[in-house]
């Protein structure tokens, strides 16, 4: 039973959201809400769009993890465009139900490189549906001031010479390169659970034993970038395109494939499932993929996108430095597959008891 | 002055303190003798209050010395003289009972907690307070918060007791009954009490002496009685009791009398004193009951000169009642006081009077120089 | 007549009502809602994609796993522990504040408790970090003054968040502190040091039992704000940090696992009433004195 004051009240309160709501939804066709990375949407691109659609782009930054938990809290709204990697689609649909299929038939396909347009097929479909389309790619390995030392593979990180002086993330990439430098594909194990579990127990304790080669665990590129240029660190995991930018601006600093493999990610398009202005998300992704503007948003990301033909607008310097790290081509980089749902409550364990190891 | 054949209990000698420009405290020199009770008698800003609080330590004086029962207190911080003070508004501590109150200067003494709180007790009860040891001090009323505040100091024995106007924030009624009581705790005890206040009446009442202060000295230091029947200087005769001022010129110099003239070519008699000339300017003091009223001259005592005025107002106070009267010719405004036979009691505004008094019994001062 | 009487009543009701309307209003659609659904989802278990049951199992693993006990009670100890600092290091601020200081020199000093909170608390302290990391400032300036031959790392240690919290609490130990040190007579310290007291038995008999409601507000205000705080134990402690708002944020956010977080976040608010609790009892103060103070 509701009182009447309540009832007033609550109307009251109703009232407000919807005068604060109205203007808002008049305007959603004009305004394209992302919620995605770092240098992923460039200004110059922004307003271009604007100045052919005449739809605003409004950016939100975020990482993997973030962008699940905000349209998780909202079920599924706020936003118009995500951009989550591919792997990480599937469990969080099955999971939270946040994001809504794509309509293949509204977005130019043959814009994108066949091959990764395959990959994410293979990914981010659920019951028959598509909730993915591959935006950029790129490679996490390793890097070094040959100045200081020389690494091979992502076990060289625990090197007694290099205590305090290198860093990771304390994220699941890096549980995996180190699964993967103890001569075992994680990837191969996603089906089995209690294999899974042993291994990451095991990588757990390879981590917290190296623990005191960390200076710390960064949060975002720039705290490494930052650590490295100033000395502090010597030796890291870190993604391709910063590796590079290091290289580019002190040729002392190197990016490797490691011998256990570098590990290739790819960023996509994802549809929330309450976003607002669907056709203004599909005419961005159309925008885009085409290769002059994806060459655009590839020179401001340092990395490779998915757009077909966009690799030869490239930067020069760049692809000169792809080829250095990449003698055999993309021979000996893994993809992550789809995560299944449940086995980052294992690796939430094994991190949480790296934090607190001595 | 005070001192008799014993060392006195305090004693101060040419004491001086200076704030930025302003001399608070000039010179002053003095002693009180053990068992009395002193009395500093000034207005506000006379610099009684830096003297007491030179002599309790908390401030240091820029010259000359004070010695305690005999003994250079200089260097002696002010937690370790054998002075305590009581202060203002009695400072007592709320956070603790009256009891602990009391024994707070014990325990800083390191005195065992049974026995301290065994003396605290026996002290509040020679100041009527027993068994008012565990209430709080927010309980008590005015008079007995004054004495758990004296009763703290006492328990420690000291040589002397400093009172920094403690009366002063009572009502007037509480007032004169804590003079009272002052003075019997004080004769009670022995302690040589110091006692600052800017309240003539309270000065006379409680003391034995009186050092009357003014701009960082003493401008006479006396019994009550000497302040009010010889002052020497015409402040004290100004400051101490009620009196009429008469500012004049002096006419004639006859013995020790001076004849002068105030305003309006009235003139009177009084006993001078100190070096008055012919033509110089003076000002006479004359006390209301020195004078006599009178209807009529015929009422008057023979051989006195009879002046004349008229009545402005009659203030009824009982044993203080007085009249205020015009003096004819010089429009001057007196005070005198009304005989207590009730003979006055249908005086009316506006009517004639008479009055007259004995020149010795009025007094006469060089003019002061006028004071910044 | 008694109508009109009863209408009166009942218009001045209605008016106050309807001036502590909006902060009722506030008050439960933003906070008491909130918990009331933090509450249940921290008694919930997920059994299966978008399936799940009533049970305490949030709680067990809390308990069962010695990882977030020992996380939880190092941050209540390290919280005491600023707490304490900070009231150490605010006393005699506001002492001087109070009691020594006059007019400008007063208000200065107070400015410069203040200054930190003209930055954010992010900037604040990426601030400290420049300042300490190992190519920083500070230690530049060690090696500079012959103190140590290399530079030296001086974040990522405990006693770096204690500094950092210290800080960033200052301000809030000493605007209650200052408030109970003006209202204590001149005269009681005189009094005291009248009757044989000596600095430390005058602060401890009458200085502190004077002041302490405004320190129990002080501290509470400062444990609160410390137990709570996620940036500059995060930042400053690095990969040591291990503060137990860093794990509510981790489990909510990275791990996607509210209801853990959830059953985290009220056993920090089941800490932070217990220790205001203990430091009401222990001091033995009234909840509602000391709330007047802070």
């Amino acid at each position: 039973m509701i009182s009447s004051s309540a009832r007033c009240a609550l109307m009251v309160f109703l009232a407000l959201g919807l005068l604060a709501g109205t203007p808002a939804r008049a305007d959603a066709a004009k305004v394209l809400r992302i919620i995605t990375w770092a240098d992923y949407v460039p200004a110059e691109v922004v307003a271009q769009f604007r100045k052919e659609t005449g739809i605003q782009v409004e950016v939100t930054l975020s990482n993997n993890e973030e962008m699940i938990s905000k349209l998780r809290a909202t079920g599924g709204a706020g936003f118009d465009l995500a951009q989550p990697s591919q792997d990480r689609i599937l469990g969080a649909q099955q999971e939270f139900g946040i994001y809504k299929p794509l309509d293949t038939s509204k977005v130019r396909l043959d814009e994108f490189v066949p091959e990764l347009l395959a990959t994410v097929r293979t990914n981010a479909t659920l019951g028959g549906r598509l909730y993915g389309l591959p935006y950029v790619w790129g490679t996490e390995g390793l890097v070094y001031n040959s100045k200081r030392t020389r690494i091979s593979d992502y076990q060289d990180l625990c090197k007694p010479e290099l205590r305090g002086r290198t860093a990771v993330r304390l994220k699941r990439p890096t549980l995996m390169a180190f699964a993967l430098a103890s001569g075992t594909n994680p990837f191969a194990l996603y089906g089995d659970t209690k294999a899974y579990t042993a291994l990451m127990q095991q990588v757990g304790k390879t981590l917290a034993a190296c623990k005191a080669n960390f200076r710390f665990f960064y949060d975002n590129k720039d705290q490494l970038l930052n650590g490295m240029r100033a000395g502090e660190i010597y030796a890291a995991m870190m993604w391709d395109s910063g590796g590079w930018a290091l290289n580019r601006e002190n040729p002392d600093i190197k990016f490797i494939n490691p011998r256990s493999g570098a590990i290739a990610w790819m960023d996509t398009f994802a549809l929330p499932a309450r976003g607002r202005n669907d056709a203004g998300a599909y005419a961005w992704i159309n925008f885009v993929m085409r290769p002059e503007i994806a060459a655009k948003v590839a020179r401001s990301i340092g990395n490779f996108t998915a757009a077909r033909g966009a690799d030869q607008l490239m930067d020069p310097r760049i692809r000169a430095q792809f080829a250095a790290t990449f003698p055999d081509g993309l021979k000996n980089i893994k993809w992550y597959p789809a995560i299944p749902s449940g086995l980052e409550e294992i690796e939430g364990g094994v991190l949480d008891r790296v934090k607190a190891a001595d | 002055m005070a001192a008799t054949g014993a060392t006195p209990d305090l004693q101060v000698r040419s004491l001086s303190k200076r704030f930025a420009t302003h001399l608070a405290v000039d010179a002053l020199s003095f002693s009180v003798a053990r068992g009395s009770f002193f009395s500093i008698l000034g207005p506000s800003g006379c610099g009684k209050t830096t003297l007491l609080r030179m002599i309790a330590g908390f401030i240091q004086p820029d010259g000359g010395d004070i010695a305690i029962g005999g003994r250079d207190l200089a260097q002696v911080a002010p937690n370790r003289r054998p002075v305590n003070m009581v202060f203002q508004h009695l400072a007592l501590f709320p956070m603790m009972s009256v009891a602990q109150n009391v024994a707070f200067g014990l325990a800083r003494r390191g005195v065992g907690r049974a026995e301290r709180l065994r003396r605290a007790e026996a002290m509040l009860e020679r100041v009527g307070l027993a068994g008012a040891g565990g209430k709080r001090t927010d309980e008590l009323s005015g008079g007995q918060r004054q004495r758990v505040a004296i009763a703290r100091s006492l328990v420690l024995e000291p040589t002397l007791l400093l009172l920094d106007e403690p009366l002063g924030a009572l009502d007037l009624k509480l007032r004169e009954h804590m003079k009272v009581e002052l003075k019997q705790l004080q004769s009670a005890f022995g302690t040589t009490f110091v006692y600052i206040t800017h309240d003539q009446s309270e000065a006379l009442v409680l003391s034995d002496h009186v050092g009357v202060m003014n701009h960082g000295r003493f401008e006479q230091l006396g019994t009550p009685q000497e302040l009010y029947y010889s002052p020497a200087t015409s402040f004290v005769a100004d400051f101490v009791g009620a009196n009429n001022r008469l500012a004049g010129k002096a006419l004639s110099v006859a013995g020790s009398l001076v004849e002068l003239d105030t305003s309006g070519g009235w003139v009177v008699r009084a006993r001078g004193h100190g070096a008055i000339a012919a033509g110089a300017a003076v000002e006479a003091f004359i006390r209301p009951e020195a004078a006599m009223l009178g209807r009529t001259p015929a009422e008057l005592p023979a051989g006195q000169t009879v002046h004349s005025g008229e009545v402005i107002s009659v203030l009824f106070d009982g044993a203080n009642s007085v009249v205020l009267l015009r003096e004819s010719r010089s429009r001057l405004q007196l005070r005198i006081a009304l005989p207590q036979t009730g003979a006055y009691s249908d005086l009316q505004v506006g009517a004639p009077i008479c009055f007259s008094f004995d020149p010795e019994r009025a007094i006469c001062f060089p003019a002061r120089a006028a004071h910044a | 007549m008694p109508e009109t009487a009863v209408t009166a009543l009942w218009y001045r009701r209605l008016v106050l009502a309807l001036l502590l309307a909006p902060a009722l209003l506030w008050l439960f659609a933003l906070i008491i809602l909130p918990h009331l659904d933090l509450a249940l989802l921290s008694f919930r278990e997920r059994v299966a994609p978008r399936q799940y049951v009533v049970s305490l199992a949030q709680y067990r693993t809390f308990f069962g796993e010695p990882l977030y006990w020992h996380v939880f009670v190092r941050t209540a100890l390290l919280s005491a522990l600023a707490t304490a600092l900070t009231l150490l290091v605010a006393f005699p601020i506001a002492w001087i504040i109070a009691k020594l200081a006059r007019g400008r020199m007063s208000a200065l000093l107070f400015v410069v408790c203040l200054i930190p909170f003209w930055v954010s608390e992010t900037v604040r302290t990426l601030g400290w970090m420049i300042l300490l990391r190992e190519s920083g400032v500070l230690p530049a300036l060690l090696v500079h003054l012959g103190i140590t031959r290399q530079p030296v790392e001086l974040l990522y240690h405990d006693a770096t968040i204690l500094v950092g919290l210290v800080y960033t609490s200052l301000l809030f130990m000493v605007v209650p502190l200052v408030g109970s040190l003006e209202s204590l007579d001149n005269a009681l310290i005189e009094a005291a040091y009248d009757l044989g007291g000596k600095g430390w038995s005058i602060l401890r008999e009458i200085v502190i039992p004077h002041a302490a409601p405004g320190i129990t507000a002080g501290c509470i205000v400062v444990f609160m704000l410390t137990l709570g705080n996620y940036l500059t134990p995060t930042l400053l402690g690095g990969k040591n940090s291990q503060w137990f708002t860093e794990q509510i944020y981790t489990q909510f956010i990275t791990r996607f696992n509210w209801e853990q977080g959830a059953a985290f976040g009220f056993l920090l608010l089941a800490l932070s009433t217990a220790m205001v609790w203990l430091g009401l009892k222990i001091s033995g103060q009234r909840f509602s004195d000391v709330m007047r103070r802070a």
